[in-house]
């Protein structure tokens, strides 16, 4: 792993509903630096900021005043979303959300391989795009290469997240986000995406934060982990320090961190991602 | 019954274009926008005034589609800019519009029978009358180039990603896709070819009035969707196909319904029972087959 830095997160913090009864601090003062080659692997209770913290990673909102989101040295934290989109790929827990279910599969791909580039008025579906749409799909060894005319709503969630996944990281994005992106899949098709995922990551060299509800997971995929809490990330294990440990192992950790006894079942008990509703 | 099917067929093809704005809007990017019944007079506006002062129609006819770009403009950019509602930023634009219009044309009707029109121009120059029939000709070529660019223009990078934002916006912005970029766009060519509608049919019936854009959004929905549902169309050109179909199923049953003796008056009604009656259609089907029911969507 080189040590340079892709993504810095400096004293970055969000309040939501501030001023009202309903005011939470959903991240408190963040600061985290990813270096290129970092598979990331989150995990944290219900509520701890993890999909906050990727919202900010991703500029759906903006952080703070003062914090700062850098990415390949340039401060991108006042950009609007579809900016930060240039560097960032996105899955999304929902299958639904990272695919447009009334358009076909060519046609979703299309949409995906302009990411970071202006949007002309050049034909967006062409030949030479469909090969490499094939080529893309292959991989997956879900067939959808010969249903590239197929609406993307007639396909399964399993395959809709798989598709969410080509289409997050075939223009090669600096950084692939990835939350709890099989969380609402059967334990097989969360296995089959999981693994792809993996292959992905591995085979374009991608730096990933993958945020997990399930502590095998964790520890399973990745060469970093952070345990998140209340706003704050209160574990940072590197490749060695994460070697061997088990889940209780992290059970303690997180007691110890936090000061807190480790309450959420969960993600003790199942051995894949539970198909829990969570708000999001 | 001589010339109903005729008479439907042009109507059909005029009122074909406010329906493929209104299609734009609703369907393709799911911005509800009810500032058409303002853009469809103030096309006739823009178009009679500049005629009457005897501006070129052809060039009259295309400053009409600008303004009503412009009003579209106007109404997305409340949306987008303002963070309006999509309903309220339509209704708000009608309103306005409706001043507007009476500022352009300094009186409610501007009769256009006396001038030299677009129609006119375009049979001179095939020597031919100005008839019902040719009335059809021009405006089959004209809805042809239309679709053509539109069939073109929605297969395109940028079609798709307008098209995408009414389906996934937060897809779109997360592909690096201006999600208000493209909703502008859509906005404003909608209002576009309905405030083109407006100029050509005003120049057609001989006079521009204030009021003509009444029920217009009810006019476009209903053509919409009984194209839809008679044609039930699978890939952008057959839906763009269906609309303009649609719009001619509309005019030949209110044509049908006043040869039949139904008041004027009643029109409107008619128009609203209509659309009832095709939405309710799939949903009586599925009772029949005993099939499940979504629960009652609101926008
Ligand atoms: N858009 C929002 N508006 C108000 N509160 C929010 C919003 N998004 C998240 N929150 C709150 O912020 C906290 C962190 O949420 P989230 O990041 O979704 O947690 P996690 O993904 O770790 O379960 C929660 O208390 C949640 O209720
Ligand atoms: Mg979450």
């Amino acid at each position: 792993m080189g040590n340079h830095s892709l993504l810095q997160l400096i004293k970055v913090n969000k309040v939501f509903c501030r001023g009202t009864i309903d005011e939470v601090t959903a991240l408190d003062q963040i600061n985290l630096d990813v270096s290129i080659g970092d598979f990331i692997t989150v995990i944290g209770s219900n509520g701890a900021g993890k999909t906050t913290l990727l919202n900010i990673i991703a500029g759906v909102y903006p952080p703070e005043r003062g914090g700062r989101i850098i990415v390949n040295g340039r401060n991108i934290a006042n950009l609007s979303e579809h900016r930060h989109a240039q560097y960032i790929g996105r899955v999304y827990q929902d299958p639904r959300t990272g695919t447009a279910a009334k358009m076909t599969i060519a046609e979703n791909l299309s949409l995906a391989i302009m990411r970071g580039q202006s949007r002309g008025i050049n034909t967006a579906i062409t030949k030479q795009r469909k090969q490499l749409f094939r080529e893309a799909l292959v991989p997956l060894g879900l067939e959808l290469e010969d249903r590239l005319t197929a609406l993307v709503g007639t396909l399964s969630g399993g395959q809709r997240q798989a598709l969410s996944l080509v289409m997050a990281t075939m223009s090669k994005p600096s950084l692939l986000l990835l939350d709890e992106h099989t969380a609402t899949l059967d334990p097989k098709t969360a296995r089959i995406v999981l693994d792809l995922t993996e292959m992905i990551i591995s085979r374009e060299k991608m730096t990933a934060i993958m945020v997990t509800h399930n502590m095998e997971l964790a520890l399973r995929y990745g060469n970093r982990l952070l345990m998140m809490h209340k706003g704050r990330i209160i574990v940072d294990l590197n490749q060695d320090q994460r070697r061997n440990l088990t889940v209780s192992n992290l059970v303690d950790a997180f007691e110890k961190a936090s000061g807190e006894q480790f309450a959420d079942d969960s993600v003790l008990l199942s051995s894949v991602d539970p198909a829990t509703k969570q708000k999001n | 019954m001589g010339n109903l099917l005729p008479v439907s067929f042009y109507e059909g093809l005029a009122y074909g274009l406010v329906a493929l704005g209104v299609y734009i809007t609703f369907r393709v990017l799911a911005f509800p926008d009810l500032t058409v019944d303002g853009s469809f007079p103030l096309g006739g506006a823009v178009a009679a005034v500049l005629i009457i002062s005897g501006v070129n129609p052809w060039l009259a006819t295309v400053v009409a589609l600008i303004a009503g770009m412009c009003a579209g403009l106007v109404t997305s950019l409340l949306n987008t800019a303002l963070r309006i509602n999509a309903l309220l930023a339509g209704i708000l634009m009608m309103v306005a519009l409706y001043s507007i219009n009476l500022m352009i044309m300094g009186r409610s009707n501007i009769p256009l029978l006396r001038e030299v029109t677009v129609f006119d121009q375009a049979a001179q120059l095939f020597g031919m009358e100005t008839s019902i029939t040719f009335s059809i000709i021009f405006m089959v070529v004209l809805i042809i180039i239309i679709l053509a660019i539109l069939n073109w223009f929605l297969r395109t990078d940028i079609g798709l990603a307008l098209r995408a934002t009414g389906d996934n916006e937060q897809m779109v912005r997360g592909l690096g896709g201006n999600t208000n970029l493209t909703t502008i766009m859509g906005v404003s060519i909608s209002n576009g070819l309905v405030a083109l509608a407006g100029a050509i049919i005003a120049q057609n019936q001989g006079f521009s009035d204030v009021g003509m854009g009444i029920g217009m959004i009810v006019l476009g929905l209903a053509s919409v969707i009984i194209g839809e549902g008679i044609f039930r169309p699978r890939n952008i050109t057959s839906i763009l196909l269906a609309v303009v179909g649609g719009a001619f199923a509309y005019r030949l049953f209110l044509g049908i319904a006043l040869r039949l003796g139904l008041p004027p008056t009643n029109l409107k009604l008619m128009t609203a029972v209509l659309v009832v009656v095709v939405l309710a259609i799939p949903y009586i089907r599925k009772k029949l087959r005993h099939e499940w029911i979504p629960p009652p969507a609101r926008m």
